[in-house]
């Protein structure tokens, strides 16, 4: 599970980490807090209080000159043209099959723009898109950037708090420059949860001040340090995809469910290829999966309609929150209707499995 | 937190408090902590013998699903229906209220670990 930590690379926040106690995981080649005290705990506190992430492991692509606009057009599934500045969106970077590289916030700085990648994935893009980006135009920030997320819904009053001037226009995927606790930040309001909050990026010498002061503030409306465990649960609550679980190089946005970040009546690399899987008709899709019992599906697990193999798991784990055990997987669109019995073959025993409508979890009052 | 004496411990884990020819097993505080929450155990069967290294169960954490392997040969007479409710059990009290299952007509197994050596294996380079 783990590997030697000297081999892979820290956040700025990693010995604040370490003094919490954290267990270590190497993710995308980081090193990162897995958990700090138990992913239930702080997956609750997320979900009732406040939760606090380091998410520095991010990618940062700036992209910037006169025609960054029509490139990304072209780079990116999701229309860019009509992202006002100070606003966020979602998109996919494709190969030309229609495979998705990555999925990722497109920001409008105006001037320039921001894509916020995974981490995993950051080299790999920035080759990418400076392959297709006049030279000097695409930069690799990812090494430069820290980033702090407050989930959950205490997080916007108490980032509010350290705050120099007001967020209450900041609205969902939006973004302003604030100071927080003094630390020049860009303040976004997004995240992966499934919950209210904003996401805090800074200069990486400044990661560990705002960090403590955010714990300390923090502390009394129930703040917790959270682990990618937590992260992990959350967004699969919350029916959020995880690059590498449930979308790859050999999955396309439509199968992915995607296609509500998809513009196809726009010219983008990989565009024909998705198009042609659209007419054709899709072999698989996403859905929803509701365990009947207590087994717990994984990535991986096959999915059984009346005994045959129809699909795979690309997620699953217990959701703390509903009190049932939920997945995410791929299955033929002839069994993707809500209220389908299916199975997922859990260690060789056909789990029982019911087709639910995503996102599992909503927050209550958005 | 419960007595510790006596505990005899595997390589992959497991305890053994071994009483005449029977014996309660369970999993270390060790594998509990890398393991995290526990939300699920699958069972043998009353009556199900085991040899050891017998995999005779499953637990499922957040993390994972990890077999276990019993530490001693020996017929289960009970398994603990307290962590079919509370799971939890097994994190917080790992060595207690978190024991797993009880085995009758056990034979000692001679390579099993005393604490020293089994911490000694935890706290040993790797970890």
């Amino acid at each position: 599970m783990t590997q030697p930590v000297a081999t892979v690379e820290r956040t700025p926040l990693f010995e604040e980490h370490l003094r919490l106690g954290a267990q270590m995981t190497n993710f995308g080649g980081w090193s990162m807090p897995l958990q700090y005290s138990s992913i239930r705990e702080e997956h609750q506190a997320v979900r009732s209080a406040a939760g606090l992430f380091d998410l520095s492991h991010m990618g940062e692509i700036e992209v910037s000159g006169t025609d960054a606009v029509a490139q990304l057009e072209r780079l990116l599934t999701n229309e860019v043209a009509t992202l006002k500045p100070g606003r966020a969106r979602y998109a996919l970077l494709c190969n030309e099959q229609g495979g998705i590289l990555d999925d990722l916030l497109v920001y409008n700085l105006s001037p320039g723009y921001l894509l916020v990648v995974n981490a995993g994935n950051q080299d790999k893009d920035f080759e990418w898109v400076a392959a297709h980006t006049p030279a000097g135009t695409a930069r690799n920030m990812g090494r430069q950037t820290a980033l702090i997320g407050v989930q959950g819904p205490r997080a916007p009053a108490l980032v509010q708090r350290l705050a120099d001037r007001d967020l209450k226009d900041v609205k969902y995927y939006a973004f302003v420059d604030r100071r927080v606790a003094g630390v020049p930040c860009r303040v976004s309001r997004t995240g992966y949860t499934g919950e209210d909050g904003f996401e805090l990026f800074c200069q990486p010498s400044e990661a560990v001040r705002l960090w403590q002061r955010l714990l300390d503030a923090g502390g009394e409306v129930g703040l917790k340090p959270a682990g990618l465990g937590a992260r992990d649960t959350l967004r699969l609550e919350a029916g959020m995809r995880l690059y590498g679980n449930d979308l790859d190089e050999q999955t396309n946005p439509l199968e992915a469910g995607l296609d509500w970040a998809v513009k196809l009546d726009k010219d983008f690399i990989g565009r024909d290829a998705i198009g042609r899987v659209a007419q054709q008709g899709l072999p698989r899709v996403t859905v929803g999966l509701r365990m009947r019992d207590r087994s717990i599906p994984r990535h991986g697990y096959r999915v059984l309609d009346e005994g045959r193999p129809v699909g795979t798991v690309s997620s699953g784990n217990v959701s703390f929150t509903l009190g049932y055990n939920i997945a995410l997987a791929f299955v033929p669109p002839a069994r993707s209707q809500v209220g389908t019995s299916l199975a997922v073959d859990v260690r060789g025993a056909a789990a029982p499995a019911d087709v639910v409508a995503l996102p599992f979890y909503r927050r209550p009052h958005p | 937190m419960a007595e510790l004496s006596g505990l005899r411990f595997s390589e992959s884990h497991e305890w053994v408090r071994q009483e005449g020819d029977t014996a309660t097993i369970g999993i270390s505080e060790y594998a509990q902590s890398q393991l995290g929450d526990v939300i699920y155990l699958e069972f043998p069967s009353v009556g199900q013998k085991l040899k050891v290294g017998d995999r005779f169960g499953v637990v499922e954490s957040v993390k994972a699903a990890s077999d276990l392997y019993s530490p001693v040969a020996g017929e289960v007479a009970a398994v603990n229906d307290a962590l079919k409710e509370h799971p939890e059990l097994l994190n917080n009290d790992p060595y207690g209220k978190g024991w797993i299952l009880k085995l009758r007509g056990v034979s000692p197994n001679p390579k099993l670990l005393d604490q020293d050596a089994y911490n000694a294996l935890v706290e040993g380079p790797g970890h």
